[in-house]
């Protein structure tokens, strides 16, 4: 047997269909289930990982057709370095949450059975890697539906809340009109696919067909409205929100993780890839939709209380900022300028990696704290970072990251955007050139909007003292979900600080689609230097960053305490006011306030206070309720004008359904009158 | 690298430690002459840190191991960016480390955990100075970032040793993008280091508290090293302020020679850059908490204004 990386890739989603297969057969002894589930997902997990990197480091391109699905039309598979790129983001995911998963789903064991969850769970994983290798659309769209269904019924899994089948019915529902426009989408470029009718389904025949601009344009935006809505983008956002929290948590690590990034592929297999000759003004509507979904996204997050909706809506933002990398890509490519191209390229990509291990590791933190505490609401938080310190530090990780902070991972990408930003001066559009550097000033209010909004989550969650009605019952998690959240931590660290080796293993891409690499000049002046223009432009170096701040902090450590410190512990001082309880600190809502006075105008923000009866003097109620919902005004300006229409064409059309069989006959009699008169 | 830019680098290093203080008093100084009060004399923070020093340190019974390990955090960004901003010389071996985006984003991690400290106690006055620190801190950052893009286009790069270099190489001349990111980046210089109007470094009534009320529960060796690195941040804002728009007089060769005339230079244009602080202080009322959005807009809309004239002019 060849063990060429196509076959390791197809293997190990072999593995995940037949973990799903015998799980079932064990569902009498659960605590076995679930070793044996989750340790084959992660070993097939790493060999997904493994095919991936041998791909991008070898830049090879394999192909494989198996005789499967209809006749005549097999499945085509592809692995090429983009698909290795995201078989390793991918895959590296569901390993570190497969080993999390282990000590997690122990959590349900005498409350619910989880041989489902099991199931679904290596379906889902395995849809989303046939999903990247997909080189066909009958194929890609079976793995995408794989794909949905599978984490449709991972949002169902707490079946019993209202608010979870509601969530699941909304994905299914946004899901499915995505895939149909996906499907139109392949339908158009499959038009004109060259040769037999048959053949024009693959995605070679679709590179190789001349799609005329018009229709070019309407594949482009069908496919990226189909994107769009899998991936969460503003205004297809709604689902997101609620379908992710839904979920397990571990799933929702997935789901987040890695999930939304399939849409990404796919929004650059059908750009870079199968069109890839298009107007700069495609860039610029995804660089818009980037920008929107950025802004928006964060403030949102500002705005909940709930710890996993918080990171669900942060999700929204990061799909926007890489979208703003693969957008500005776009632009720069359709103007001939390949090299700042495959800056903006790399930098989507960097980012695309970068927001799959911390989103993971913040769903696998706040997957902890909901298994320690049985709580979501950070209201009822508080104080964890005593009980729960290991847990505690990786969360914190993840809150650098993802806040952009160095020397983490999340800053890295941002930086280089701001770098593709700031070369924007070499288009030749006069109007691009102005409006370009102000999609840079909201990247930065978002960057810096998302430090605010984790001060909160992890502030509120972690630190003061806990806010719970009950008693504080929390206990730090077993090692299975501690290293789970371990290494995606380390990944972070590793990402943040060599990212010169990143880019020289991710460069090969790049080069592919837009003809030019920007490794030679980044990593120029070695490993330690991140030049990705030249180094007179600009640099970076995390691990100096890193280091230098551990020294100074290591030397002034040291040196403060030659002699014994003095440390007493006392009571809190508060300027000395003595009746100081855990109800009177700042919470999540409170935290937000004042960003929510100055952003208020883009929420519907109904917020009153009320008074009980008071006792004496009216200044001195006995009781204050404060109420307050912040909600999306999209809501009623997209979603509900669009659901009160279907509903209305729907009354209509039940009209024509008397239940008289006369009139039925009377309809077929119609139509076939009708086909007679217009198609003789 | 040679011998004498690891010289350099070092003496750079001790200098911004050394002098932060005094700058700090120096600006204090001015202050009282202004308001018309005797001054303690620009060595008063000194002395402020070496009573802190030798107290013991009070912790709360639930303070983690955040609260306790911020402030040294806090001094470490600090010293680093101290070894990345041109101040006395652009021979540092340092500078390459970090462009002026990361500079501002190394501040941001220590404003990160002050923060988070601020909340670690669980006071009220705690989680009320971090929230508002950070709702101050996300509108300062893009008109920041506004008027360091417009500096980084005129000069083509974001390497704070470029940018000098380039403005050496270049005749000098008045440049109205330049001119509207320097307005733009006093206004902001005052929000992130906490001056009047924004937040006062003196205060310690309670409402009107944000950088005080998150420091509220330090105390000792923990308090002195976050006043000596506001200190430091107030001494590096004004350098980089000074790197990117008014560098002449640093040295630019890799020599020791040059170094006495440059931190002479380097004095003397901190001398002036207090005054500046404290006319704008000493003329101006503290906001309203929720003015402070205006404030940075009108920052924001200077340095975009800058910006875009640069592409007009250009």
């Amino acid at each position: 047997m060849n063990y060429d990386p196509i076959t390791i890739a197809l293997l190990s989603i072999l593995i995940f269909l037949g973990a799903a297969l015998i799980a079932p057969l064990l569902r009498r002894s659960q605590t076995s289930l679930i070793n044996i589930s989750f340790i084959l997902a992660s070993i097939a997990s790493f060999m997904a990982v493994a095919a991936g990197y041998f791909t991008v480091e070898n830049a090879v391109v394999n192909t494989m057709i198996l005789p499967i699905g209809l006749p005549d039309l097999p499945f085509h598979f592809r692995l090429d370095p983009l698909a290795g790129f995201f078989l390793v983001v991918v895959g590296l995911l569901s390993f570190f949450v497969s080993i999390y998963s282990i000590g997690y789903v122990k959590g349900y064991l005498g409350n619910r059975s989880v041989t489902s969850l099991a199931v679904f769970y290596c379906l889902f994983i395995a849809g989303m890697l046939l999903v990247v290798l997909a080189d066909d659309a009958l194929c890609f769209l079976v793995s995408w539906e794989i794909m949905a269904g599978a984490s449709y019924f991972l949002v169902m899994f707490e079946n019993e809340r209202a608010e979870n089948r509601r969530a699941a019915l909304l994905y299914l529902i946004i899901a499915h009109v995505g895939a149909i426009a996906i499907l139109l989408a392949f339908g158009i470029m499959a038009g004109f696919g060259s040769g037999s009718v048959f053949d024009g389904y693959t995605f070679d025949a679709m590179r190789k067909a001349d799609i005329p601009v018009e229709w070019a344009t309407a594949a482009f935006f069908l496919s990226f409205f189909g994107f769009a809505a899998k991936a969460g983008v503003i205004p297809l956002h709604a689902w997101l929100p609620e379908a992710h929290p839904a979920a397990p948590s571990n799933v929702s690590a997935l789901m987040s993780g890695v999930m939304l990034k399939t849409a990404i592929y796919g929004i650059i297999r059908i750009t870079f890839d199968i069109i890839h000759v298009f107007p700069w003004w495609w860039g610029a509507i995804v660089l818009t939709f980037g920008l929107i979904s950025t802004v928006m996204g964060v403030l949102y997050a500002l705005m909940q209380h709930d710890l996993k909706k918080l990171l669900a809506y942060h999700s929204v933002e990061n799909i926007g900022i890489i979208l703003i990398g693969v957008g500005l890509s776009m632009v720069f490519i359709a103007f001939k300028l390949p090299l700042l191209a495959a800056l903006g390229l790399i930098a989507g990509l960097y980012h695309t990696i970068n927001h799959a291990m911390f989103k993971g590791l913040l769903f696998m933190g706040a997957g902890a704290v909901l298994h320690a505490t049985g709580e979501r609401n950070m209201e009822e938080m508080g104080g964890l970072i005593h009980k729960m310190p290991w847990t505690a530090a990786m969360f914190l990780v993840a809150c650098m990251s993802i806040s952009a902070l160095p020397p983490f991972n999340g800053f890295v990408s941002e930086w280089l955007m701001f770098q593709a930003f700031l070369l924007s001066p070499a288009l030749p559009n006069q109007i691009l050139i102005l409006l370009i550097p102000l999609g840079a000033s909201l990247l930065a209010l978002s960057g810096a909007l998302a430090a605010a909004c984790f001060v909160k989550a992890f502030g509120v969650t972690f630190l003061g003292h806990w806010r719970g009605h009950h008693k504080c019952r929390a206990h730090e998690v077993d090692w299975s979900m501690r290293s789970g959240m371990l290494m995606a931590g380390g990944s972070c660290l590793l990402l943040g600080i060599l990212p010169t080796i990143f880019i020289d293993w991710v460069d090969i891409i790049a080069e592919h689609f837009v003809g030019s690499t920007i490794s030679l000049s980044a990593s120029q002046y070695g490993w330690m230097w991140l030049t990705p223009v030249s180094y007179e432009r600009a640099s970076y170096s995390g691990i100096t960053v890193f280091i230098g701040i551990l020294v100074v902090l290591a030397v002034t450590y040291a040196l403060l305490h030659v002699s014994p410190g003095m440390i007493r512990r006392s009571h809190i001082w508060d300027c000395g006011f003595k009746k100081i309880n855990s109800r009177m600190q700042y919470n999540a809502t409170s935290f937000a306030q004042p960003i929510r006075r100055i952003f208020g105008f883009l929420f519907n923000i109904i917020e009153r206070t009320e008074q009980a009866p008071h006792a004496g003097h009216q200044a001195f109620p006995k009781k204050l309720h404060y109420y307050l919902s912040v909600r999306d005004r999209l809501w009623k300006w997209l979603y509900k004008p669009f659901v009160d229409s279907s509903f209305w064409i729907s009354k209509q059309a039940g009209k024509l359904q008397q239940g008289h069989i006369q009139t039925y006959l009377i309809y077929s009699f119609i139509t076939l009158i009708a086909l007679l008169v217009f198609l003789r | 690298m040679t011998i004498n830019s690891l010289i350099i680098e070092a003496l750079q290093i001790i200098l911004v430690i050394g002098l932060a203080p005094a700058f700090a008093g120096w600006v204090r100084t001015l202050k009282c002459w202004f308001q018309g009060r005797s001054t303690p004399g620009i060595f008063q923070p000194y002395r402020d840190l070496r009573k802190l020093f030798s107290k013991e340190v009070v912790l709360a019974h639930n303070a983690s191991w955040i609260f306790r390990f911020t402030p040294y955090l806090l001094f470490g960004t600090a010293v680093l960016v101290g070894g990345i901003i041109p101040i006395i010389s652009v021979d540092l071996p340092l500078a390459a480390t970090a462009d002026v985006i990361v500079v501002v984003f190394i501040f941001a991690i220590a404003r990160f955990f002050l923060a988070l400290a601020g909340m670690d106690i669980g006071t009220a006055f705690g989680g009320m100075g971090s929230s508002r620190e950070m709702m101050i801190a996300s509108l300062a950052e893009p008109a920041m970032l506004m008027a360091i893009f417009t500096v980084s286009l005129v000069n083509k790069s974001t390497s704070l040793a470029e940018i000098v270099q380039v403005i050496y190489n270049t005749p000098p001349e008045l440049n109205p993008s330049l001119a509207f990111a320097f307005v733009a980046f006093i206004l902001i210089l005052l929000a992130e280091t906490g001056r009047v109007p924004v937040d006062n470094p003196a205060t310690h009534l309670e409402l009107t508290m944000i950088h005080e009320g998150m420091i509220l529960e330090y105390s000792g060796r923990h308090l002195a090293l976050i006043e000596w690195t506001s200190m430091m941040k107030l001494y590096l804002f004004t350098s980089l302020a000074i790197a990117a728009f008014a560098p002449w007089g640093i040295a630019t060769k890799g020599s020791l020679d040059a170094l006495p005339l440059a931190f002479g230079i380097m004095i003397a244009k901190l001398g002036v850059a207090g005054l500046i602080i404290v006319l704008i202080e000493t003329g101006l009322a503290k906001m309203r908490l929720f003015r402070v959005p205006e404030f940075l807009g009108t920052a924001f809309l200077l340095a975009t204004l800058g910006m875009l004239s640069f592409f007009m002019l250009d």
